[in-house]
């Protein structure tokens, strides 16, 4: 059961739901439709694949996309010792996506990361608050339209 | 807007805060406890207190210039953090470096490891009470440092690893200074289990106390030695083996119970085994060529002289290149002049040199890795610590995203002191090293 494999699998067993594939710099990497995650990411966790950690989820803001948002997913299956990167992209009208908080554990932080630095919306999540800013906080800073020197002091500064 | 515990708690139990601004708090990280009498029904972690929007800085900074604010991710260990960087813009670029500067980022790496897990357990034995442990963990990591200080000339913020390999060479003292490190910090370490191993009070506070599962631990995400005190031997470092790791011989302790004693007992044996490498690094370290400290010429006068013709004489450099003179430079850092700065005695004296100094600092030039993505992570002090960087063939990183190995540390510990007592937050927070320079970014 090598990498390939798994592409080729989630290939046959998601036909309509997966976008693309690739595999560059030795990173298995599939991009699929939103609607097919949590199924998709359910089938994975199990064996045989049994990708039971969720290394990292993140996120990526193109502005000039159709689909402005990216969601990425880094798994890894320690049975294996393989990582698997999933992609999915999402349109600026409508950023929600399925929450994986009753997959993985650590989603539950991950996501919220994500809702704060980018706005995504989780369906599904137990407690979608910002993380990292505080709640009077406007905007989303990841984004790429959020200015870099843009400030929201909490008490206003010193002259 | 009141949090979800204030809304949720019970109204005949207490709540208290502990922290943000907390000695056992380790930086600034709020736990907010609902509690019967002594017993924790609930709590609440919140983080964010020291976010400084390092990706989205990263994001607007040349491949260059950021490394600098990795040196400040987890500043205990800055190495380890600038060797994960350095390595993913390395493998977008497909750069090979050296031989001898590969030897040079192992034991860098690990005399962080060591330093880290070091710092961990001082802060909480002294937490837990074992003030003398501290001080002399403390005393065996000021001689590690000592030795990251000679060659980088820094103790904490290095930015000594560079892309192409290393920024100079080890201070041509280094070994007998690395030798008193290791011989310093096994005495250290043979005291301390003396001092706390069969304590009845360390016992008492950390055994079966923050006790975590296996499948619990892989389901939060866990890495590195808190993963591996529950039991599943998984270290970046065996499983993906990077700088060649795998030509070294050391093991990877493991725990049974998952608890705080755990965690400690195996960051004690993972120093063993750090220690163990370091000395292999400093056996297997190619040898350098003998420095030639003769007299050299100004670098006026040396600019002066090559209008002409090449000057034979060296030339005597600021005092802060040491170490990265024009003689070493082949063995520390690659030769590929599109991602890598020549020597300084180049960027003087030759019109090759000068141009290559030139573009690698004009905007719009410097590294810039073909368009594409890339993950890649190093065995960090608290686990697997990764980096994803999507590359637009720019000189600026598209987006740069930082794996901290602390979040699901930390995102586990309600979880972990639910139904404990008060005192036991304290060992449990202690022994998982949470480093909120790394998880708040």
């Amino acid at each position: 059961m090598d990498e390939k494999g798994i592409l080729d699998e989630i290939r046959r067993r998601f036909p309509k739901d997966v976008v693309a594939t690739s595999s560059e710099l030795c990173e298995e990497t599939a991009v699929v439709r939103r609607e097919a995650l949590p199924g998709l990411m359910a089938f994975l966790k199990e064996k045989p694949w049994d990708f039971a950690m969720l290394l990292d989820l993140t996120c990526a803001d193109y502005p000039e996309r159709p689909e402005r948002f990216e969601m990425v997913y880094h798994l890894f299956s320690l049975a294996s010792n393989k990582r698997l990167r999933i992609k999915v992209p999402l349109s600026e009208r409508e950023v929600v996506v399925a929450s994986l908080a009753s997959l993985w554990k650590n989603a539950d932080w991950l996501e919220r990361e994500v809702f704060d630095m980018f706005g995504i919306r989780f369906e599904g999540h137990p407690n979608l608050q910002r993380l990292f800013m505080n709640e009077a906080f406007e905007g989303h800073p990841l984004r790429k339209d959020y200015p870099l020197r843009k400030r929201q002091p909490m008490i206003p500064l010193r002259k | 807007m009141p949090s979800r515990l204030q809304t949720q708690a019970r109204p005949d139990t207490l709540l208290v805060n502990m922290g943000p601004s907390h000695p056992a708090m380790h930086g600034a990280v709020r736990i907010m406890l609902e509690l019967d009498g002594e017993r924790i029904l609930n709590s609440e972690v919140e983080v964010g207190y020291l976010h400084r929007g390092f990706e989205k800085t990263c994001e607007n900074r040349t491949y260059f210039n950021l490394l600098i604010y990795t040196d400040r991710l987890n500043y205990v260990s800055p190495l380890i953090n600038n060797v994960g960087y350095v390595m993913t813009v390395e493998k977008l670029l497909g750069l090979q470096v050296p031989e001898r500067a590969r030897v040079i980022r192992i034991l860098m790496s690990e005399l962080s490891r060591v330093s880290d897990h070091l710092t961990c357990l001082a802060a909480m034995a002294m937490e837990c009470g074992a003030f003398t442990v501290f001080l002399y963990k403390m005393k065996a990591r000021e001689f590690l440092w000592d030795v990251i200080e000679a060659t980088t000339g820094a103790r904490m913020t290095t930015s000594y690893i560079r892309v192409g390999g290393v920024r100079a060479d080890l201070h041509p003292d280094y070994e007998a200074a690395v030798k008193k490190g290791v011989g310093e910090t096994r005495k250290v370490l043979k005291d301390v289990h003396g001092l706390l191993d069969k304590n009845k009070i360390f016992l008492n506070r950390t055994r079966d106390v923050g006790t975590m599962s296996p499948e619990n631990a892989v389901n939060f995400g866990w890495t590195g030695p808190a993963l591996r005190s529950t039991g599943i031997a998984y270290d970046v470092r065996k499983a993906h083996p990077y700088l060649g790791y795998d030509r070294l011989d050391f093991e990877i302790p493991t725990g049974e119970r998952g608890d705080n004693f755990d965690r400690y007992m195996v960051r004690m044996r993972e120093m063993d085994q750090s220690l163990r490498i370091i000395e292999q690094c400093l056996a297997c370290l190619p040898k350098a060529k003998p420095q030639v400290l003769a007299e050299g010429m100004e670098p006026a006068e040396a600019v002066r002289a090559a209008r002409t013709r090449k000057p034979d004489r060296p030339i005597k450099l600021s005092p802060n290149l040491e170490g990265a003179e024009k003689a070493v430079a082949d063995g520390i850092l690659s030769g590929d002049r599109r991602y890598v700065l020549p020597p300084k005695e180049d960027a003087y004296t030759s019109i090759e040199g000068l141009i290559s100094h030139f573009k690698y600092f004009m905007k719009g030039h410097g590294i810039r890795p073909p368009k594409g993505e890339a993950y890649f992570s190093v065995e960090g002090g608290n686990g697997e610590l990764g980096y994803y960087i999507v590359s637009d063939g720019t000189d600026r990183p598209y987006r740069l995203h930082l794996r901290a190995p602390c979040l699901p540390l930390l995102a586990s510990l309600e979880e972990l002191i639910r139904g404990r007592y008060v005192a036991d937050v304290i060992p449990t927070f202690g022994s998982m090293n949470i480093i909120l320079g790394e998880l708040d970014r």
